[in-house]
């Protein structure tokens, strides 16, 4: 894998003067991953989900976009992606594209367009076996229409579809575990990601990018605005994220899941992760500590999911 | 040249239309009556007797949306759906019109839910005719092969650049067997050329954006008027290449085809296959010597408008046939398009309108007969309905 | 006729003038990456500055900025795009050598015309 000396003399995919709020994790995520494709032995041809990302890089007539980039929906960027590829299978087929040049295609959309409205076409792109990597920067809400919540938002967020009030505190219902779903599809590679974890977050893209079929990527990128935290604080509270095992580093490779451990050292109560943010303020209020609690006890579940997945898949 | 002649359905021929073009990407969803379009094809591409890379997705959205990835990637591609394939792909529609992908999509016309119909009528093409697409209506399995190859020709064109929609009738046309004659593949592949993408992804040296966002001042609607007034012009380039094929294959194009209509006083303006009813009907009432006849717009976006009023402007009275209705509006949005070109062009015609054959419904000849009658009577002034279900009583 | 215009003669600057049919057609953008040539600088409140004596190019500010807008050359750091930084402060929590510090716009402007 490369180094990051060899990854800072790639050729830059994202171009600054996009319009990204100062501190966004979804720009980090973008840069991140195209770093991570070797450029030497392949190009690359990005599709976009509608969201922050897509309005804030392609303001007309400007581009973000060093690389070949469409927006086409918000539902659909898995289809897209799909029909792009296929393109070039069936471009080479008729001899227009020359049998020797590589192009690999990535797919971008955040949790909404992923998680939620775009579930099906990503779903059927997987399973077609598209030569593909789909990644989900998951900032946890739909924060280009203004913080409203999705199946990704976790429990117990304020978003403002998932009030804080009176009764009201914050979203009810656990979040979706998307990696796991994308996983059961049986694709050759899954991983979950941050963006404050560049190490591992470059070798997954490029495992990612290496495989000949399908590939997901669920990279945590916080929106400080939606999280209510410094724009400074995006990659520190990847760390707090992973270290409260609130989001687990883990992948998928040909059916075995490896989990990476949470050092003694580097572990921290979930509460720290969650103090910093805003929209989790209301839980430290008095009223709220059973709530806390059941989120405490939803990571310990999952954390345990994981290990038996471990378990289960580790002589295949 | 050889051409052969057999007996085939309209899907069959848009099927081998399809074939002979031998698009690069075809992402399709099977729906009825579209189905045997996409079956067919898939077995092309089973034998090898086409090179496309065929992408059988999970629904009608994905498809087009599939679609538009492969043609902004720089492919000739094509798709074909019906009623509720074509309402759930809808969002795709203007964007594939907007973002200039000369994408060929058959369209199997089938009634739009609810209640839910699987037969012939207009519903799902006529929600999108205000989309950006060039539309074609086939009167019959002939057409509808011929219909499909100039198509591609059309939407590909470098002052078109446009999405093709190719509509059929579901079940009259789609299934029933006709006497039809399919060209060679080599003079389908001579006529459609090679198409020569713009600004194709693929082009990874040239790094060009799809699908920018023009949120700022007027830049939305600078663009859209671009999508007017290349509809607007059109209409030659479309008769030309209408054209270019009637010359290959002997068998005659026009924007309009219209029948009788030197002398007529009574005329019907229909769309589609219901347009073989309408002329069976008038030919019987010619024999009794009454000056009747047919206008059937074959291409319908854009609407070829000066066509329709040179077709009718000698008539006393005119009937329009929509096989579709849009409910709160005044009339059917065929007499709309109907009424719009005649007052454009200070006809003051009387218009009687009509919605027939929706969800399959019998148009029979008896009922073209009653639609020439009460023609007669307008002009008498014995009939003032403004709008009438055609063989419906309340 | 849609003609195909290239990247090199493609001017954003002169959005204002475009009559609809000067537009690229599907309103493609056939210049990547020129947003380069629109300026966030000015949205910036704070300001990184580096200090390129205790630097030692780890270049954790580079991987981690939203903005693209670390310079870097040959591996090594050589400063920072002013155009574009928009100051959000991530390269300078990310620096373990404390040579990145955050002061506020005011403040850099005074220090420059010292």
């Amino acid at each position: 894998m490369a180094n990051i000396k060899e990854l800072s003399s790639r050729p830059e995919s994202l171009a600054p003067g996009h319009r990204l709020c100062g501190g966004c994790g979804a720009s980090i995520a973008v840069r991140q991953v195209l770093m991570a494709a070797d450029r030497d032995k392949y190009d690359v041809v990005a599709s976009n989900a509608t969201g922050c990302l897509e309005v804030s890089t392609s303001i007309f007539p400007y581009t973000a976009w060093e690389i070949p980039w469409i927006h086409n929906a918000f539902a659909n960027a898995g289809a897209t992606c799909s029909g792009i590829e296929a393109a070039y299978k069936g471009l080479k087929r008729a001899g227009k594209i020359p049998a020797d040049k590589k192009i690999k295609f990535v797919a971008f959309g955040g949790d909404g367009g992923t998680y939620d409205i775009g579930l099906q076409s990503l779903s059927g792109a997987m399973e077609r076996g598209h030569d593909m990597v789909y990644v989900c920067y998951d900032n946890g809400a739909y924060m280009n229409t203004g913080i409203q919540r999705s199946s990704a938002t976790p429990k117990g967020a304020w978003a403002t579809t998932s009030e804080v009030g009176k009764v009201g505190k914050g979203k009810p219902e656990v979040r979706k575990d998307l990696t796991s779903i994308m996983a059961a599809h049986g694709i050759k590679y899954v991983a979950q990601s941050t963006v404050g974890h560049w190490r591992d977050l470059t070798m997954k893209a490029e495992k990612a990018f290496n495989v000949d079929g399908p590939a997901f990527l669920n990279v945590l990128a916080p929106c400080p605005r939606g999280w209510r935290i410094p724009s400074d604080m995006t990659t520190e509270i990847c760390r707090m994220a992973v270290n409260s095992k609130f989001w687990p580093l883990f992948e998928v490779e040909d059916g075995v899941w490896h989990v990476t451990p949470v050092r003694e050292k580097n572990a921290i109560s979930l509460e720290e992760f969650l103090k910093p943010q805003g929209r989790f303020k209301h839980l430290f209020k008095p009223g709220a500590e059973d709530l806390l609690q059941e989120m405490k006890d939803d990571v310990d579940a999952y954390w345990a999911y994981l290990m038996g997945r471990v378990e289960g898949s580790k002589n295949l | 040249m050889t051409s052969q002649h057999f007996s085939a359905n309209g899907n069959g021929m848009i099927a081998d239309a399809m074939r002979q073009v031998d698009p690069d990407v075809m992402a399709a969803y099977p729906i009825t009556p579209q189905t045997t379009i996409v079956e067919a094809y898939a077995k092309f591409v089973a034998d090898g007797k086409v090179h496309t890379e065929y992408v059988p997705v999970e629904s009608e959205h994905s498809a087009l949306s599939a679609c538009i990835g492969a043609s902004a990637a720089g492919a000739r591609v094509a798709t074909a759906t019906s009623s509720q394939g074509l309402a759930y792909m809808w969002e795709e529609l203007p964007i594939a019109a907007g973002m200039r992908c000369p994408i060929v999509m058959a369209n199997a016309n089938r009634a739009i839910s609810a209640p839910i119909n699987i037969h012939g009528d207009h519903s799902d093409s006529m929600s999108a005719r205000d989309t950006g697409w060039l539309m074609f209506y086939a009167e019959t399995a002939q057409e509808a092969y011929d219909n499909t190859i100039i198509a591609f020709k059309c939407a590909e064109d470098e002052n078109i650049l446009l999405p093709a929609m190719v509509c059929l009738d579901g079940f009259v046309t789609t299934h029933a067997m006709e006497r039809c004659v399919l060209e060679d593949d080599s003079t389908v592949k001579y006529y459609v050329g090679e198409y020569e993408p713009l600004y194709p992804l693929l082009d990874t040296e040239h790094p060009v954006s799809h699908g920018m966002y023009a949120n700022i001042g007027d830049m939305y609607m600078r663009h859209h008027l671009t999508t007017r007034r290349v509809l607007e012009g059109a209409a030659p380039i479309i008769e030309k290449h209408g054209k270019e094929w009637e010359k290959l294959t002997g068998r005659p194009f026009e924007l309009v085809d219209a029948w009788g209509c030197e002398d007529a006083d009574h005329i019907i303006v229909v769309v589609g296959s219901a347009a073989g009813n309408a002329r069976h009907a008038a030919r019987i009432l010619r024999e009794q010597g009454r000056k009747v006849g047919v206008v059937r717009p074959r291409v319908y976006r854009p609407f070829p408008a000066q066509q329709v009023v040179d077709a009718c402007k000698g008539a006393k009275a005119v009937a329009v046939l929509n096989r579709s209705d849009a409910p709160g509006a005044q009339h059917g949005p065929v007499c709309e398009d109907v009424m719009s070109a005649f007052y454009t062009a200070g006809l003051n015609i009387p218009v009687n309108d009509y919605i027939v054959g929706l969800g399959g419904a019998d148009i029979s000849l008896d009922l073209m007969v009653q639609v020439y009658d009460e023609l007669e009577q307008r002009v008498a002034g014995e009939y003032t309905t403004d709008i009438a279900y055609l063989g419906i009583e309340e | 006729m849609a003609e195909k215009i290239y990247a090199a003669d493609f001017d954003p600057k002169q959005e204002n003038s475009w009559k609809p049919q000067d537009l690229p057609a599907g309103l493609v953008c056939p210049a990547g990456g020129n947003s380069r040539e629109y300026i966030t600088g000015s949205w910036r409140s704070m300001r990184p500055i580096w200090d390129k004596e205790t630097c030692n190019n780890c270049m954790m500010c580079w991987v981690y900025c939203p903005d693209s807008s670390i310079i870097v050359k040959d591996g090594e750091m050589i400063g920072i795009d002013l155009d574009h930084c928009k100051g959000c402060g991530v390269c300078v929590s990310e620096c373990r050598f404390n040579c990145l510090e955050m002061i506020t716009e005011s403040e850099a402007k005074e220090r420059e015309a010292e």
